[in-house]
């Protein structure tokens, strides 16, 4: 029997390598695909747990997860299409126009 | 021995994926290291009995939401982009923020004390099979959050043609 504490340890190095990749990446496409990396990080720890504790109610909500990521990820990458429309460009700190 | 083993082999392999997929200099490839990290962890999901999840997995991760962003990456023309360095100026500034955020993450975990189990265990679930224990359980408790997920997948599809289409000239 694999410990509990092993998958919440995988789950956060999953998540954390999301939220670095998102914050050290250039490229918009590839910090959007962070983000899944993250709710992937979310999905494994909701998972393990909901086998650990017998309780089916981690696997609905990685459910839900799933179905908003799919959601996301078609909104985000329509706003990069607009975006490459108008700027032709996907790095994010070449969009600087609503900078205060 | 034999689990464990099998645990360490998914946890090394998602770990290295999930690197490669964010240090990767081409997007193509980061997007094809994706994918075998969504494989691994379906494999996951099927070691801890939640044959659903790993299905749903490979369908909507994998078949789904990879190759929207196969489309994308290559409808955008990026071939200038990779001769320009990868990461933004301040990058240091990113890796120390996530090397704090694990840290913090891993603290708080020690502290974590586990509920007491609740009804479904394994017998139960094989005996019911996973996939009539999940609908069971989604059309009858959670039934009005599942209404809620379908008015955000329609709030998806009007914003994304809202989005993505071309501007008529007036």
């Amino acid at each position: 029997m694999v410990p509990l504490n092993w998958y919440m340890l995988l789950s956060a190095v999953v998540f954390t390598i999301g939220v670095t990749g998102f914050l050290m990446r250039r490229n918009i496409i590839i910090m959007l695909m962070s983000i899944e990396l993250m709710l992937n990080g979310v999905n494994i720890n909701l998972v393990a747990l909901s086998h650990y504790l017998q309780d089916m109610r981690g696997q609905i909500l990685t459910f839900f997860v799933i179905s908003v990521a799919a959601a996301e990820a078609a909104i985000g990458l329509a706003i990069i299409i607009a975006l490459f429309r108008n700027k032709a460009t996907a790095h994010v700190d070449e969009v600087q126009e609503m900078k205060g | 021995m034999l689990p464990e083993l099998f645990f360490a082999y998914f946890a090394v392999t998602i770990v290295l994926f999930s690197i490669f997929v964010v240090t990767a200099r081409n997007p193509v490839h980061s997007v094809l290291w994706m994918l075998l990290l969504f494989f691994h962890i379906a494999g996951l999901y099927l070691f801890l009995n939640a044959e659903f999840i790993a299905a749903i997995q490979i369908i909507i991760y994998a078949g789904a939401i990879l190759v929207l962003y196969l489309f994308v990456v290559f409808l955008l023309n990026l071939r200038e982009e990779l001769k320009i360095y990868r990461f933004i100026g301040g990058w240091p500034s990113g890796l120390t923020f996530g090397i704090a955020l694990l840290a913090v993450i891993i603290l708080s975990i020690r502290s974590f004390i586990a509920a007491p189990p609740g009804k479904y265990s394994i017998n139960l679930i094989r005996e019911e099979t996973h996939t009539k224990a999940l609908a069971k359980l989604l059309y009858t408790d959670y039934l009005f959050p599942f209404e809620i997920i379908s008015v955000i997948l329609l709030v998806a599809i009007v914003g994304v043609i809202v989005l993505a289409k071309r501007r008529l000239k007036t």
